[in-house]
């Protein structure tokens, strides 16, 4: 065994015995082991991941059963168009990891470079979504139990887009400006390598607004659509009474200065059957307020995971740029890949549970 | 000392590159699956609704993980161990829901008020 | 690798001295950016005996309160704090990491003849995130004093004022220390093992850990997420656990159980791991009925995800799951059993080495075995009624944590001392060490089991006079075991003074650990050692108390093993 400087080897930066495997790590005896390894050890944190997961997924199977006409009343405030556009995203993103795992199993440099950027991509369009679809329920009130403001008794409504909008976009617009600039001085002064890396994190920040854009386009139909609807009601019928929600004298009676939230739940029918529930009851800080509640806390950590997921995948774009990847060397664009599966996988399951109840 | 694999004749080794084919097919499949969901919540299925999600879910989590994550070239053990942990969660979640389920009628849902609360809760 | 006649293969010995992994390298930073896991097995060592060490006072600190029926010293707020962050302290920064982290990092490698852990820098990562976590705990419940109790339960956890949300969020950190210290043992076991060691080769101290591995990758996200849940709880109100916003409490313990019960077979199930091997090494004989002891290691952890229910059996549970659960918790029972009754026959017609390393291995059998048994009173639901939240509670778990795993990590140390520092300590001493710790852990808990059959509540800093007496043979016990635990930490102390140099096998040990250097270069061994039988002793050949035990190839092994 040669003597060497032990404690300076990891697996990215040995000097390995074979010349083509940079990153060999001393204590595995070939890529082969070292990859198996590095496999299983991701398997085994998605296994962490799911079980983390699984903690909000048990509370929401426990109070939606325990309370379904709950679920059913708060989950039509949520649009279902930019759930299906963010599930579509997502799953486009997931093709793009795939194929970049495939890509620098076959050495193909730019090609890997194009799939990690169109993921880095989706990830910032599904993120600026997010951040319209959290940003107007704010607005309306639909915050945590803690916070919530019922639906019913609220009086002024906000037209346009949220002022909290511009904070969640502070960041993103400082990256546009930030990696806008790195990139023109990279072009400039010829650094290739570079501007491989500063024109997509300047792209991934551009693709915010994108997701941003397309969350005002949706959020607007769905409010042109409502208010069409809504004025379609009040000619056929004389507006439905909910009794308990007359705690106001104002905004329930005239329809242009009806809440959008009213104008929304006024055509859920209440469940009239001796007993149920009044949608007092539902539109409360304990009833919708906690469906929000786990709204916030699965899709926000869920959100947080792809933050992750974008920090991870920057840095396998600076890797792939330099050329790191081969066939006896991908690992960590596999197991980055599984962890971005696995950000999808949960949203294919949020999406049904949370924006699908009717 | 350590064995070293000859890659030298086979272009791959040990990674198995997937097909573009089938990383498309699957991408096709996923959308319209999800096309699929949209479409049947539309349909009053009433109760049966939520299987019905859920089955169409697990079968777009079956394609990304078979495929995307290409599970069906991989060890049998990985496998194991990431299908295993869905046995856990069912554990966790069917114990507390047949726990709640059986003492859910020893209190009741009341209406909390949004005012602020007790001076005591002092949040972090 | 083919030995000459009778020679004995010396070369897996002979490294260069400056080779040895403590001095090969110096300076700060090559510990502290260390990525060799026996250096990092080390400096666990001493951050959870330092845990270990403050947690200890503070529980002094308890049951001297506690010698007066009314107030000494402390308020009944006080009382609350000290007992909460006893057993934090105890339970997340001491037990949970200490076998793994501290003995496992160090051995595991070695005993797979490997040159170090799957994931070295993960390993660091490890250390770092309970350095962070430990010094982030301990600041939140020192800053106002948290009360709740290591458990947290809500709604008092999530109205009281004081810092739940930062020291669960310690907590959340810790998870992960412990979360990446199982994934990296279960790829290292996995993966390294060297031709020739199939699974039921292995060593069975590798078996527990593997056993504990599973549980800790398997449970530990589920407490990581109760506490960001509960911290949410507390900020934004989101009610889940709370009743003012129509949460529920009884999930809240639910979800904690879920997590907590399976952690103490990941504090027990190392312990367990470590009397394997010491039964065998000090009886000179091979472990009896290895494959139930392996077997039995993995049904309890997976038998232990079924019975979380009966820490909540008064808690307002429908019945039909106390029932299931009371059920449930009878079965995991079985295989603890198995384990000590395995334990036991390795002992039959083996030749007994009464020394430091065995002491605490038969204690450990004695204590855990009275603990395990009191769990199954505690299993009953009848009987429960009566003892939940009694000293009955109390008098179990500190069997089961302090006789059970407490005893066997000091056994552990004590075995593998000479292999870790290559200093031998006085066995007297440490003899005297362990009938200290014996004798003062009886005496300390004994009487807490009368107490609370006889309704003694626990978490109470004042209680009615009845119990004085007790509670004063309790706190004297405490002091005597806090008495010889001082002896134990001193020998060890003394012995890297003046301890005489420790030859490469000591105790005549069969597995792989005990064929390199004590302590080991580095790079571990010189050359791979060869695969054999872990608990085969009869190619082992004694030549004196500064060689130690000699490991001679099996063709040429003689057939009369001399005693030492």
């Amino acid at each position: 065994m040669t003597s060497h400087e032990h404690d300076s080897h990891d697996a990215s930066h040995g000097h390995g015995e074979h010349a083509h495997m940079p990153f060999q790590a001393h204590h595995f005896d070939d890529p082969e082991q070292q990859f198996d390894a590095g496999k299983l050890g991701i398997w085994l944190f998605l296994v962490t991941e799911v079980l983390f997961f699984s903690g909000m997924f048990c509370a929401y199977a426990l109070y939606r059963s325990l309370h379904p006409e709950v679920f059913t009343f708060a989950s039509q405030y949520l649009n279902e168009t930019l759930g299906a556009t963010n599930t579509g995203v997502l799953l486009f993103s997931s093709l793009s990891m795939a194929w970049g795992v495939r890509c620098a199993q076959m050495r193909q440099r730019t090609g890997l470079v194009i799939c990690l950027s169109v993921t880095l991509g989706c990830a910032a369009v599904f993120l600026g979504v997010k951040a319209i679809e959290y940003t107007h329920k704010w607005e309306m009130g639909l915050l945590p139990a803690g916070e919530y403001v019922s639906q019913f008794l609220q009086t002024s409504h906000h037209e346009g887009l949220s002022s909290w909008l511009y904070v969640l976009s502070a960041v993103p617009a400082l990256c546009v400006v930030g990696f806008g600039i790195w990139y023109v001085l990279c072009v400039m002064s010829g650094n290739k390598q570079k501007a491989e890396v500063a024109g997509p994190f300047l792209v991934t920040a551009l693709c915010y607004f994108l997701g941003v854009f397309i969350g005002i386009v949706f959020q607007n139909a769905e409010a042109a659509a409502h208010a069409k609807h809504e004025t379609a009601a009040h000619a056929s019928d004389s507006h439905p009474d909910h009794d308990q929600a007359e705690h106001t004298s104002d905004g329930h009676g005239e329809a242009p200065e009806q809440s959008a939230a009213a104008k929304l739940v006024s055509h859920v029918e209440p469940n009239s059957a001796p007993g149920a529930p009044t949608l007092a009851a539902v539109d409360q800080a304990g009833g919708a307020g906690v469906f929000f509640s786990i709204y916030y806390c699965m899709t926000g950590v869920h959100a947080v995971h792809i933050l992750g997921g974008i920090a991870v995948l920057a840095w396998l774009l600076v890797r792939a740029t330099k050329d790191h990847f081969n066939e006896e060397y991908f690992g960590p664009v596999d197991y980055v890949g599984l962890y971005w599966h696995l950000v999808d996988l949960i949203w294919i399951y949020l999406f049904p549970l949370l924006y699908l109840i009717k | 000392m350590s064995e070293h694999k000859s890659h030298a004749g086979k272009h791959h080794g040990f990674a198995h590159p997937a097909s573009i084919k089938s990383l498309l097919l699957v991408f096709f499949a996923l959308i319209i699956l999800t096309w699929l969901t949209v479409f049947q919540s539309t349909l009053k299925l009433g109760s049966i609704e939520l299987v019905v999600s859920l089955t169409i879910a697990t079968i777009k989590a079956s394609l990304v993980i078979l495929f995307f994550m290409h599970m069906i070239h991989d060890k049998p053990l990985n496998a194991i161990a990431f299908l295993s942990s869905f046995i856990f969660v069912a554990l966790f979640l069917g114990f507390i829901l047949m726990d709640v389920h059986g003492y859910k009628d020893s209190y009741e849902f009341k209406n909390v008020d949004s005012a602020p609360k007790v001076a005591a809760a002092t949040p972090e | 690798m083919s030995a000459v006649a009778t020679k004995p293969t010396h070369s897996h010995y002979e490294s260069n001295e400056a080779d040895n992994f403590l001095i090969s390298s110096k300076g700060f930073l090559s510990w502290a950016l260390t990525l060799d896991h026996k250096r990092i097995g080390l400096m666990y060592l001493i951050g959870v005996m330092s845990a270990f060490f403050l947690a200890g006072i503070l529980a002094l600190v308890l049951r001297t309160e506690l010698m007066t029926p009314d107030q000494w010293f402390l308020t009944t707020q006080q009382y609350n704090q000290v007992f909460t962050l006893h057993g934090a302290i105890m339970v997340f920064l001491f037990i949970i990491p200490s076998v793994p982290a501290a003995l496992g990092n160090f051995l595991v490698p070695v005993m797979l003849g490997a040159k170090d852990v799957a994931f070295p820098r993960l390993n660091l990562g490890s250390f770092y995130l309970w350095v962070g976590g430990a010094i982030f705990f301990m600041a939140a419940m020192l800053y106002t004093g948290l009360d709740t109790g290591w458990t947290f339960y809500t709604p008092y956890s999530t109205q009281t004022r004081g810092p739940v949300v930062a020291a669960t969020m310690g907590v959340f950190i810790l998870g992960f220390s412990s979360i990446f210290t199982g994934l990296n043992f279960i790829v290292t076991i996995n993966t390294m093992r060297p031709p020739g060691m199939s699974w039921f080769k292995m060593p069975l101290f590798l078996w527990a850990t593997y056993a504990t591995a599973i549980i800790q990758v398997l449970a530990t996200p589920v407490l990581g997420i109760t506490v960001l849940l509960l911290a949410a709880e507390r900020v934004f109100h989101i009610g889940i656990f709370d009743p003012q916003f129509n949460g529920d409490p009884v999930v809240f313990q639910h979800f904690f159980w879920f997590y907590s019960h399976p952690a103490v077979y990941i504090m027990i199930l190392p312990g367990m791991g470590i009397i394997s091997e010491l039964m065998s090494v000090h009886c000179h004989k091979s472990i009896f009925g290895y494959r139930f002891i392996a077997y039995s290691s993995i049904a309890i952890a997976l038998f232990g995800f079924l019975v979380w229910g009966h820490h909540m059996f008064t808690s307002g549970m429908a019945e039909v799951t106390t029932i299931v659960f009371s059920a449930l918790t009878f079965t995991v029972s079985i295989p603890s059993a198995i384990k000590v009754f395995n334990w036991l026959a390795t002992m039959y017609k083996g030749t007994v080495q009464l020394n430091t390393p065995m002491c605490y291995a038969l204690s450990f059998i004695f204590l855990f075995t009275i603990g395990g048994l009191t769990g199954l009173w505690l299993g009953a639901l009848s009987v429960d009624r009566h003892l939940h939240d009694t000293y009955f509670v109390v008098a179990h778990f500190h069997y089961v944590m302090v006789g059970g795993t407490l005893v066997g990590f000091l056994g552990g140390i004590f075995h593998w001392w000479p292999k870790m520092t290559g200093k031998m300590f006085n066995d007297f001493w440490g003899l005297v060490s362990c009938g200290f710790v014996f004798v003062g852990f009886n005496l300390t808990f004994l009487p807490q089991f009368v107490m609370g059959s006889r309704g003694m509540p626990r978490r109470y800093a004042r209680y009615l006079p009845e119990f004085q007496e007790m509670h004063q043979m309790s706190t004297v016990g405490a002091y005597l075991l806090g008495l010889g635990l001082f002896v134990a930490l001193g020998v060890l102390l003394h012995s890297l003074r003046r301890g005489k140099k420790a030859p490469p096998n000591p105790w005549g040990g069969a597995t792989l650990e005990w064929q390199c250097s004590s302590p080991p270069p580095y790079y571990n061994f010189q050359t791979s050692p060869t695969v054999n039988e872990p608990y085969d002793y009869t190619p082992l050949v004694y030549r004196d108390a500064e060689r130690g035990w000699d490991y001679v190839q099996p063709e040429s092994a003689p057939k009369h093993v001399p005693h030492s």
